[in-house]
Parts: C-alpha cells; sequence; structure tokens
C-alpha cells in the first residue's frame, strides 16, 4: 500500500505540476496582450496614426508612413518570394520526391525555416545595400522574401502531399501533361492549404524586425522603394528606445497593431488549414 | 454522332517487375475489338498490374519495368520512344475510387478534351452532354453543370469519372475495379453502362466480384501469381472451365 | 492528325521547361544557403585575416584602436540561450504532457493554438513588454526575493547577486525561455502523438499511473524526437534578436553575476551595425553574424537528423 500511495503521489505530483506549465505558459500570452491593449490603444483608435507621418521628436505625428512602407515592402517580398516557393515545393511533392536534389531542398529548407533572421539581413546587406551604396525599400522586400520562400516551399510540399494519388494518376490517365496536371488538379486540390502558407509567411513578415534594420533601415517620410524605407517594426524599435513618450505612445499603437494583425492571420491560416481535413 | 474507332490489344511474353519482383510472369492474350475482358482472381495476382501495362500507368512510378510487346494499332506501346498522353489519350482508364478533379461537372469533362481538341463553345456543350448521356449521368446533372464534381453522391462521381473518360472518344476503356467503392443500387447503373459502352468501345475490367464478371464481360481472364492461368468466353470460363484452379477459384473453394 | 502531333510536341515542350523551372527554384533553395555562407565569409574575410581565431576568444571590442574579439558576444549568446533551455524544455514538456494526456478533449486545440500564437506574437513585442513592463517589475518583485533566497548558497549565491535593475542576462534569458516555448512544445506534442495508442493501452492495462505511462512508456519511445525539439529551441534562441536586444543591456563589460547587462552575437548586430564605421569594424560584425549562422546551422542540422531518425524508426515499427 506505500508503494502504491506514493506512485499515486508521484502521479498528482507531476499531473500538478504539467498543469501549472500549460498556466505558465497561457500567463505571459495574457499578460502581453493585456499590455498592448492598455497602452497601445489609445493610439491604434486615433485617427492622426492613420493620416500622419512619423514626427520629429516633441512633434505631433503618426505612424502612417511606416504602415504603408510595411505594406509595400511585405506585398512584395510575397510576390517574389510565393512563386519560387510554390515552384520549389512542387518540385519537392511532384517531381522529385526521392533524388538527391529533393531530399537535399528538403532538408535545407527547414533549416532555413529557422535560420535566424538577422542573418538574412546580413546577407542582403552584403550583396544588395553595399553593392548599390544605399539602404533601400526593394533591399528590405528581399529580405523578407528569403523568409517567405522557406514558409511557402514547406506547406506547399506538404499540401500537395495530401492530395491522393489517385487524383494524379486520374489526370494521367486522360493524357494530360504535367504542367497542367500540377497546375489545374493538384496545385488546385491543394490551394487553400497553400493560402495558409502565404498567409503564415505575410503573418511571419509583418512583425520581423532584425532583417530590416540593415536593408531598408527607416525614414521619417514617404519614400519610394528604391530609397531607405519607413517601416513599423523598425519604427517601434526606435521609437521604444527613445526618451520621448510621444515616441513611445506611437511604439506601442505600432506594437498593437502588428500584434493583432500577426495574431489574426495565425488564427485565420489554422482555421483554413482545418476545413479541408474535416472531410 | 459515335463512331467506332475501336482496336483491340495484343499482349506478348509481357513480364513486369516491381523492383526484383517478377509480378507478372510471360502474359499472353487478345484484347478484342469491341468486346468486354474481364480479368479475375484472387488479391495480389496480377491483374490490376496488367491493366495498368495497357496505358503504361507503372511509368509514374520509379522501379517498374514491363518486358514484352502490347501491341495496339500495330504499334507496340512499351517501346521507348511512345508518347505516353497520346497513349493515355487512346486508352482511357477508370479507378477504384472516384477521382473528381477538384473543378466543376463541366469543366471535369471537358479537362481531357481541351487537352487534344480545340472545340467552339457549342461543340464542346454537345460533346459534353453526349459524355454524360453515355455515363447515363446527364439527366441528374444537366441542371448544376456549373456546380463543383465534389459535390455528387459517390456513384455519381464514379460516372462523372467514367463520362470524364468517355469524352475524349478512347479506343479502349480500361475500368480498373469501377464499383469496388460503390453501393449496390450505384453498381447496378455502372454495369448497365458498360453494356451500353461496348457498343463503342473496347473494354477491359478488373473486377473482383465474379458474378459481375459473369453478367458484363464476354472474355474472362484468371489470373494467379503473376500467371494467366486461363482465357476464354465467359460463359465457358464460368461453366465448363478448363484449368482446376480456375473452377476452385470460381466456385469459392478457394481466394 | 499532324495538328494533333504538332500539340503533343508543344506539350512536350511545356512540361520540359516547367519541370525544370521547378527543379531550378528546388536548387534556388539550396544555393540560397550557399550564397548566404559565401557572402558572410567575404564580408568577414578581412576581420578573419587580421585576427585569426583569435577573435573567437578575444573578449575586447574597441572600435577605437580596432580590436575585436567575439567572446563577449557568444558567451552570451550561449549563456542566455542555455539558460532559457533550462527554463523553457521542462515548462515545454509539462504543457506537451497536458495537451496529449491530460487536457480534455475539447479542450487541446484551443489551447494548443494559444500555445502556438506564443510563437506568433513578434519578437520586438516581446522586446517592448520585457523593457517597459516586465523589467521594473522583475526588478522590483523577483529579483530581490531571488537574491535574498541564494545568498547562503555557495556559487549559486554569486550568480543572483548584484543590484535589481531589471534588465540583464537572466531577464533575457527569461523572455528567451517564453519564446521558445511553443517551438519546444510543439515538436513534443507531434512526437508524443506518435506514440501507438496499443503501446498506451497495454502500460495502462497494467495498471500504469498517466505519469507512469508517460515517464515508462512515451518519453523512452519519443526521446530522440524530443531532443530534436529542445535542438531546434535552442537553434531559435541562438538567433532571436529583438526582444534581446531590448532587455540585456547591451554590455561587453565582464559579467560578474546573472543579473548583469551583457550582450549577445545578435543583439551586437542590431545594436551596432549600421554605425559601424571602417572596414574592419564592419567585418568584424559580419565575422559575428557569420559565427551565429554557423552555430544555429550545426544545432538546427543535429535537431533535424534527430527528428529523422526517430521518424525512420517509427517507419520501421509500423
Amino acid at each position: 500500500m506505500n508503494l502504491y500511495a506514493r506512485r499515486r503521489f508521484a502521479n498528482y505530483t507531476s499531473l500538478t505540476l504539467s498543469m501549472i506549465a500549460m498556466a505558465f505558459g497561457l500567463f505571459w500570452l495574457f499578460w502581453i496582450m493585456y499590455t498592448l491593449f492598455l497602452h497601445g490603444s489609445a493610439g491604434l483608435f486615433s485617427l492622426a496614426t492613420y493620416t500622419q507621418s512619423t514626427p520629429a521628436p516633441g512633434s505631433q505625428g503618426g505612424l502612417a508612413n511606416a504602415i504603408v512602407g510595411s505594406l509595400e515592402m511585405t506585398f512584395f517580398a510575397v510576390l517574389m518570394g510565393t512563386p519560387v516557393g510554390i515552384l520549389a515545393g512542387t518540385y519537392l511533392a511532384e517531381f522529385g520526391q526521392k533524388g538527391w536534389l529533393g531530399n537535399s531542398t528538403r532538408f535545407i529548407n527547414d533549416i532555413l525555416l529557422s535560420a535566424p533572421s538577422i542573418v538574412i539581413g546580413l546577407f542582403i546587406f552584403e550583396v544588395y545595400v553595399a553593392q548599390v551604396g544605399h539602404f533601400s525599400g526593394w533591399a528590405g522586400s528581399c529580405a523578407l522574401a528569403i523568409l517567405v520562400v522557406p514558409v511557402v516551399v514547406r506547406t506547399t510540399e506538404n499540401m500537395l502531399l495530401l492530395v491522393p494519388t489517385a487524383m494524379r494518376e486520374a489526370a494521367y490517365a486522360l493524357g494530360t501533361p504535367k504542367w497542367k496536371m500540377v497546375m489545374f488538379v493538384t496545385l488546385k486540390a491543394a490551394k487553400s492549404g497553400v493560402a495558409t502558407g502565404i498567409l503564415l509567411a505575410i503573418a511571419r513578415i509583418l512583425g520581423e524586425t532584425a532583417p530590416l534594420l540593415f536593408t531598408a533601415l527607416n525614414n521619417q517620410f514617404y519614400s519610394d522603394m528604391n530609397s531607405p524605407m519607413a517601416n513599423l517594426p523598425v519604427v517601434i524599435f526606435q521609437f521604444a528606445m527613445s526618451p520621448y513618450e510621444d515616441w513611445h505612445r506611437l511604439a506601442w499603437a505600432g506594437a498593437l497593431m502588428i500584434a493583432l494583425f500577426v495574431l489574426g492571420m495565425n488564427v485565420l491560416a489554422r482555421v483554413m488549414l482545418r476545413q479541408p481535413k474535416q472531410h | 454522332m459515335s463512331t467506332l474507332n475501336n482496336a483491340g490489344l495484343s499482349v506478348k511474353n509481357l513480364n513486369f517487375y516491381y523492383g526484383n519482383f517478377h509480378a507478372l510472369k510471360n502474359i499472353n492474350l487478345d484484347i478484342l475489338a469491341g468486346k468486354v475482358t474481364a480479368f479475375i482472381g484472387p488479391s495480389g495476382c496480377g491483374k490490376s498490374t496488367l491493366l495498368r501495362t495497357f496505358n503504361r500507368m507503372y511509368d509514374l512510378y520509379p522501379k517498374l519495368r514491363a518486358e514484352g510487346q502490347i501491341i495496339l494499332n500495330g504499334q507496340n506501346i512499351l517501346e521507348p520512344g511512345i508518347d505516353l498522353n497520346m497513349l493515355r489519350a487512346k486508352v482511357g482508364m477508370v479507378f477504384q475510387k472516384p477521382t473528381p478533379f477538384p473543378m466543376s461537372i463541366y469543366d471535369n469533362v471537358a479537362f481531357g478534351v481541351k487537352l487534344y481538341e480545340s472545340l467552339s463553345k457549342s461543340e464542346m456543350d454537345d460533346r459534353i452532354e453526349w459524355a454524360l448521356t453515355k455515363a447515363a449521368l446527364w439527366n441528374e446533372v444537366k441542371d448544376k453543370l456549373k456546380q463543383s464534381g465534389l459535390g455528387l453522391s459517390g456513384g455519381q462521381q464514379q460516372r462523372l469519372c467514367i463520362a470524364r473518360a468517355v469524352a475524349v472518344k478512347p479506343e479502349i476503356l480500361l475500368l480498373d475495379e469501377p464499383t469496388s467503392a460503390l453501393d449496390p443500387i450505384s453498381t447496378a447503373h455502372v454495369e448497365e453502362l458498360v453494356h451500353e459502352l461496348k457498343k463503342d468501345y473496347t473494354i477491359a475490367i478488373v473486377t473482383h466480384n465474379m458474378q459481375q464478371a459473369a453478367r458484363i464481360s464476354d472474355y474472362t481472364a484468371y489470373m494467379y501469381l503473376g500467371e494467366m492461368i486461363e482465357m476464354g468466353e465467359t460463359d465457358n470460363i464460368f461453366t465448363s472451365p478448363s484449368v482446376k484452379a480456375t473452377e476452385d477459384y470460381i466456385t469459392g473453394k478457394f481466394g | 492528325m499532324s495538328d494533333l502531333n504538332q500539340r503533343m510536341k508543344t506539350q512536350r515542350l511545356q512540361d520540359a521547361i516547367f519541370v525544370n523551372s521547378t527543379r531550378f527554384f528546388a536548387f534556388f533553395v539550396l544555393a540560397l544557403l550557399a550564397a548566404i555562407i559565401a557572402s558572410l565569409i567575404y564580408g568577414a574575410w578581412p576581420a578573419i585575416e587580421k585576427f585569426g581565431f583569435g577573435f573567437l576568444g578575444n573578449s575586447s571590442w574597441n572600435p577605437v584602436t580596432d580590436e575585436f574579439g567575439a567572446w563577449s558576444s557568444i558567451r552570451g549568446t550561449l549563456i542566455s540561450s542555455g539558460i532559457a533551455l533550462l527554463i523553457a524544455v521542462p515548462v515545454s514538456f509539462g504543457i506537451a504532457i497536458f495537451l496529449t494526456e491530460l487536457s480534455p478533449v475539447w479542450l487541446r486545440r484551443p489551447l494548443g493554438i494559444m500555445i502556438e500564437l506564443l510563437a506568433g506574437v513578434p519578437s520586438i513585442i516581446y522586446g517592448m513588454w520585457g523593457l517597459f513592463v516586465f523589467a521594473p517589475y522583475f526588478a522590483d518583485n523577483i529579483q530581490p526575493k531571488m537574491t535574498e533566497w541564494t545568498a547562503g548558497i555557495p556559487v549559486i549565491g554569486d550568480w543572483f547577486a548584484g543590484p535589481p535593475m531589471g534588465i540583464g542576462m537572466f531577464l533575457a534569458s527569461l523572455i528567451l525561455a517564453i519564446m521558445i516555448i511553443p517551438y519546444i512544445t510543439s515538436v513534443m506534442r507531434d512526437v508524443f502523438e506518435i506514440v501507438p495508442a496499443l503501446l498506451k493501452e497495454s502500460a495502462y492495462g497494467l495498471g500504469a499511473t498517466t505519469w507512469e505511462v508517460v515517464w515508462n512508456v512515451v518519453v523512452p519511445f519519443t526521446k530522440t524526437g524530443i531532443i530534436g525539439g529542445i535542438m531546434l529551441g535552442l537553434g531559435r534562441a541562438l538567433g532571436e534578436t529583438m526582444a534581446v536586444t531590448f532587455v540585456i543591456g547591451n554590455s561587453m563589460n565582464e559579467m560578474l553575476t546573472l543579473f548583469d547587462p551583457a550582450t549577445t552575437i545578435s543583439a551586437t548586430l542590431a545594436n551596432e551595425f549600421t554605425e559601424a564605421h571602417g572596414e574592419l569594424y564592419t567585418a568584424s560584425l559580419i565575422e559575428l553574424g557569420l559565427l551565429l549562422f554557423v552555430i544555429t546551422f550545426l544545432v538546427l542540422v543535429l535537431s533535424k537528423l534527430l527528428l529523422m531518425r526517430l521518424n525512420r524508426n517509427e517507419g520501421a515499427h509500423s
């Protein structure tokens, strides 16, 4: 009986600890979200945030140029990174399942997925910024695009592999050429999954700061893609590190904005991913 | 409308390998034009494998290889230079499970046609109606051609796949256990269909179901462990098989 | 017929173009990695040439005298990631057990998503929250207690001494731990779920408690996967930049206690790179980046290999 009691005690203790671990994990999420709402909602619901550019120290302003800059760079990053990711993912799932290229690409892609993003920033600095001699929105976009690629490769491959082989055989049995089979049958069947991947990629790059520090830099004003460009994460970084109250307020508003956007997209992506599986 | 452009197949000394495994052993047979030929035998006997050599489906996978000859229209389709897409346009196939593509009913049927023919809108409409009628599906779907093919019932989906295969006007139609995933009523539909279709097509069907083979085929081939044990007119095979193994199988003593 | 032949020819050409372009982009992903390494080596070359291996062990970092050493940054990266792992691993293990074995089924998904959202929170937000909210709270309420509790203990007491300033090595590590919990948890959850139900049921059938099943069946079965998950978390922690930059205090000075300000490779890069002047300074920073990339690369390769081994074994079982 003594042994039995000890076993039960060990069981309850460990299970209680696991519940505490769960609570510990959730606690931070709630604390962080609470903080963001507490400090950020005033700025989030103020019109000036969306109509005015980032201010000089001590003056009034908003985040308009940073929001536009972030959207612009994200847009071009997705535009550049997605086709690369989809095509490479298609190769992995449809044509290169087994060969050396498929296997090594799959391996390296998973590593790129977790590689430190600041190093990607350094890379683009080296091959682009240092070559043309100035920071620019394009450089920022390129760095973000490199972060998009592995996410899209991974989801595209996984989603294509969920498409039943019978569907492929049926298409080939009609004499369908490969490109049509992929474009009109398998990729089409996997399109919501692939869209999810793109969504996750957007969610990832919208909050990325480190790769933009040495590429897009920042700008107090609106700018074209060929000049240093304002963007939310770097503005948040610089404003938060500054001694000015007004800047802090804007940084919080920007942080809340990004968090809502990114978390919203994450949830949306998971909901979308869930649906096809229910069939 | 219907053009009788069917042809037969002639298989000579066919051997098939999955890697080192010898899956088909020296198969010789003729599939006669305009007839229904059924392949029966226990699971793993190679009947599906044989069917899949007729449109070279096995080419999709590495390490599979066929040796010998399969003659279609005077040409050996196992030769390396053969255009597989062209071959598969001539030899249509319907699978065990329905495989509608993720597109509308109309587009499902039009998909294969568009690969080989440039038809005007009205010609295409006619072709779709013709194929769906052939597959005995037209009346059920004529008002919802723009809806997704995935929304149909299992039996309807299978008939849609038959319509899709028929629409490209192949010479030979391969049916790989087309009713194994269907309920009895849908099965009956498909069997009637086979009767209809053999007026225009040469049909080869693999089936688990001996009664089905007896009902719908003109010729039956019994296979066992990769070998062709016996082939002949269906009536003969089922009433007076010449090989003991066949008799055991069809009378249910084995398999 | 010739029309059809023409069509077939076009199709074959289109196919060749399509398949080869997908192959090209698959290769592109590989080439990207090679290009990143090559460009970093190229950029770091002046520093590599000048300092050689001494760069790794030298802890002075002086732009004025052009003397650079990576040790302070490397040390900070290793210590912060190490402490983060010490905190995150048990917590993630607990969460994974909760999600796979204890939680009511209807709660698993929402709770799982919430933990995953922790990974979705951009790191700059961890940084801001850490700097403005958590650091002051930590300095006022937790740090003094930690100092008090550990005061009598030899060695450990020294780690937690010093003025409670909030920001510093320990806070950075704690925040890093929170950030990597979702990654480790998610891998652990996935590998726990591949344990065949039959195996667990046999253990339960012998009268084992939940904990005994977890510890004696699930954990041994998924050992390599668990380590793979930990390595993945480590890879993330090593490269994390913004959150750390906000709260670590950015000091190259000798670190006497865990509450002292310190720096990491990524924080040094984030702080100094755009303001670096002179070839050697820039090259030294790039060499830091190269080191970071190499370290994370090795850790991630190890993680991937372990996870692959688990999957292969699993394949052999079934």
